[in-house]
């Protein structure tokens, strides 16, 4: 077991490489360099000479060559110095430690959320199939993957509006400042969230479960007389957790992405509002540094979802 | 004995007048998933309705008509007006031809280079196949969204380019799923056969590993078109996507909020609703495609 996990945590090192490697190439490779673009299409405003825009450069370290640029930068990310935006004096650091806090109580909520919300009800629509508490599930499920989550979350501000006349609060509150009002502005958010990877889990769990109800081991089980609630808990409800395992790397995948359209919604002031402030204005060193910040934390999702299928599943992982 | 008196004395099976088999298959979609069926026809209904958006759209959506401007649903405006009195029902029937195209397009195009890249990494094996897995998986650790927000910082945005951003995101997972058939079919006698006929890796490939693969590419492009239609009306209502004034369902839901504390509702129901309804019929018409054409492939796609 410690080899596996060992030999797995090595097996994501090359992955990160390529994540920094695609990470940088997008952002100085293919769009010539930022200060060219801003000062081409800000017209009047940021109109600078040569010599002002090559000192912008230097400074900044763009004309130095791109593996030093690439290097420094590792080198950057790696001492935990990820430099200042363009336009804001605060450094990058200070600003998405500030609001990490938010997004990821938003995001192990939603997680919290589709497990108490997705798993009984795909097993309860499996273990009653054909059955009314199998329909109601179903359009459940249906219904909540195909709705966009930010939609969702418009509608729910939209309604606090209208019939409250209240809006969730756009300032960060952390959890531990005033619980009550934090909960104001993370729960909504995280509830869409929920619902969508709820969703998710609960189809996966449903056919999970379905083809472990035809299994012999089941049907021993039952033959020998044991009660049909422990059949399910003892006998299916552990092989069937295996495939939603897997399948909850592509659902929380989702569910990253989708959190930054979801705090655009209720305007709560997360990393992923920061990252779309960083598109608007076009602040490079931020937009890089917040997608590198998503791109680890899936591949530590990824890496935590397979290490839990190794311990899961003792067949897996020793070879 | 020649050929002719041979032929003379076999019975061949006469051929029976029936439907083509292309109107029995479509008979049989029908029969397996009529809800499936009814997603389909709900689909090709909106793209009618896209393709003749100037006929159907009862305004101009980019006209603007001050004296409606933030109107409620009237008889003429039967959605209303937006902010600056352009008709909404006329902006969703023009958005969906952008939705509908994007979809499409970003699609097609990403599980096309899913299909020829994943031939070639399960066909040929080797460096190619261990490089390409690597590849594979960094484009996998991103949220589709990220990347597709990631390569919008790179390509600029415009309507192209969220085709071929979207169309990145798509990729991986396609080249995974028929990587995986084809590892399966590669060593079946028939690639043999053909290996010592003495045909070429490329002529194996088109003319003996292709055709097997034409089913699961079917299934995953009709399972990717809703996770299409979503991450372009998210990109867009970001406001990183499609850029205005085109209208799309996701920017015009875009500004909504921001633009005033209490927001006029049906800027925020209506597109949302058309949103919706598309991505479930594309959801519901892509499980049954695969339940049709290959029940394996459940859970994967």
């Amino acid at each position: 077991m410690h080899t596996y996990v060992l030999r797995r945590m090595v097996a994501s090192v090359p992955t990160l490489f390529g994540v920094t490697v695609l990470i940088f190439v997008a952002m100085r490779v293919i769009p010539g360099d930022p200060i060219s673009l801003i000062t081409s299409e800000g017209g009047m405003n940021y109109a600078l000479s040569d010599e002002e825009i090559n000192a912008v450069r230097h400074s900044l370290g763009f004309d130095r060559p791109y593996h030093e640029q690439y290097l420094s930068w590792i080198g950057d990310v790696l001492s935990g110095e990820l430099g200042r935006s363009f336009w804001r004096q605060e450094p990058i650091r200070d600003q998405i430690l500030r609001r990490a806090p938010i997004t990821a109580e938003i995001g192990l909520m939603a997680i919290l959320l589709s497990w108490i919300i997705g798993l009984p009800i795909g097993i309860l629509s499996a273990v009653k199939r054909n059955a009314w508490p199998d329909y109601v599930s179903r359009v459940f499920v249906i219904f909540f993957v195909a709705v966009p989550a930010f939609w969702v979350g418009l509608l729910i501000v939209l309604a606090e509006v209208l019939i409250f006349n209240w809006r969730p609060s756009l300032t960060i509150i952390y959890l531990w400042e005033d619980p009550w009002r934090n909960l104001q502005m993370t729960l909504g958010p995280a509830v869409v969230l929920g619902l969508g990877v709820a969703a998710l889990t609960a189809r996966m769990a449903r056919s999970a479960t379905l083809e472990v109800l035809h299994e012999d081991y089941v049907r021993t089980a039952r033959a020998k007389g044991l009660r049909e609630k422990l059949v399910i808990v003892r006998h299916v409800l552990r092989n069937a957790l295996l495939p939603v395992v897997t399948i909850s790397g592509l659902a929380l995948g989702g569910l990253l992405g989708g959190s930054v359209a979801v705090e655009r919604a209720f305007g709560v002031p997360g990393l992923g509002q920061l990252l779309v402030m960083g598109f608007g204005e076009r602040d490079w060193m931020l937009i890089q540094n917040l997608v590198l910040l998503y791109g680890v934390v899936f591949t530590i999702i990824n890496l935590l979802i397979d290490l839990t299928y190794a311990l899961l599943d003792p067949r897996i992982g020793y070879s | 004995m020649d050929i002719a008196a041979a032929d003379e004395r076999i019975t061949w099976p006469q051929k029976v007048e029936t439907k083509t088999p292309r109107a029995q298959g479509l008979g049989r979609f029908v029969r397996s998933s009529p809800l499936g069926t009814i997603a389909a026809i709900g689909l090709i209904g909106l793209i009618v309705v896209a393709l003749f958006a100037d006929q159907f759209a009862p305004f101009d959506p980019l006209v603007s008509d001050y004296g409606v401007s933030r109107s409620p649903p009237t008889v003429a405006h039967p959605f209303g007006a937006d902010q600056l009195g352009r008709d909404t029902l006329s902006r969703i029937i023009h958005g969906a031809r952008v939705s509908l195209f994007v979809a499409l397009v970003s699609v097609l195009l990403g599980d096309s280079v899913g299909l020829v890249w994943g031939i070639a990494s399960g066909f040929l094996g080797g460096r190619f196949d261990l490089v390409s897995q690597r590849v594979l998986d960094t484009l996998l650790s991103f949220p589709g969204l990220i990347l597709a927000m990631l390569l919008l910082v790179g390509l600029g945005a415009g309507l192209q380019t969220v085709i071929i951003a979207i169309a990145v995101t798509r990729i991986p997972l396609a080249t995974r799923v028929i990587r995986s058939v084809v590892l399966g079919v590669r060593n079946l006698a028939f690639v043999e056969a053909a290996r010592g006929l003495g045909s070429s890796n490329l002529r194996i490939m088109a003319l003996h590993i292709l055709p097997q693969c034409v089913a699961p590419f079917l299934v995953i492009v009709s399972a990717n078109i809703g996770v299409a239609i979503t991450t372009e009306a998210a990109l867009s209502f970001l406001g990183i996507g499609v850029p205005p004034p085109t209208p799309t369902w996701g920017n015009m839901l875009g500004g909504v909020l921001a633009e005033s504390f209490k927001p006029p509702w049906w800027l925020v129901v209506y597109p949302g609703v058309f949103l919706t309804a598309t991505v479930l019929a594309a959801n519901l018409f892509g499980d049954a495609m695969r339940d049709f054409l290959d029940p394996k492939l459940r859970g994967v796609t």
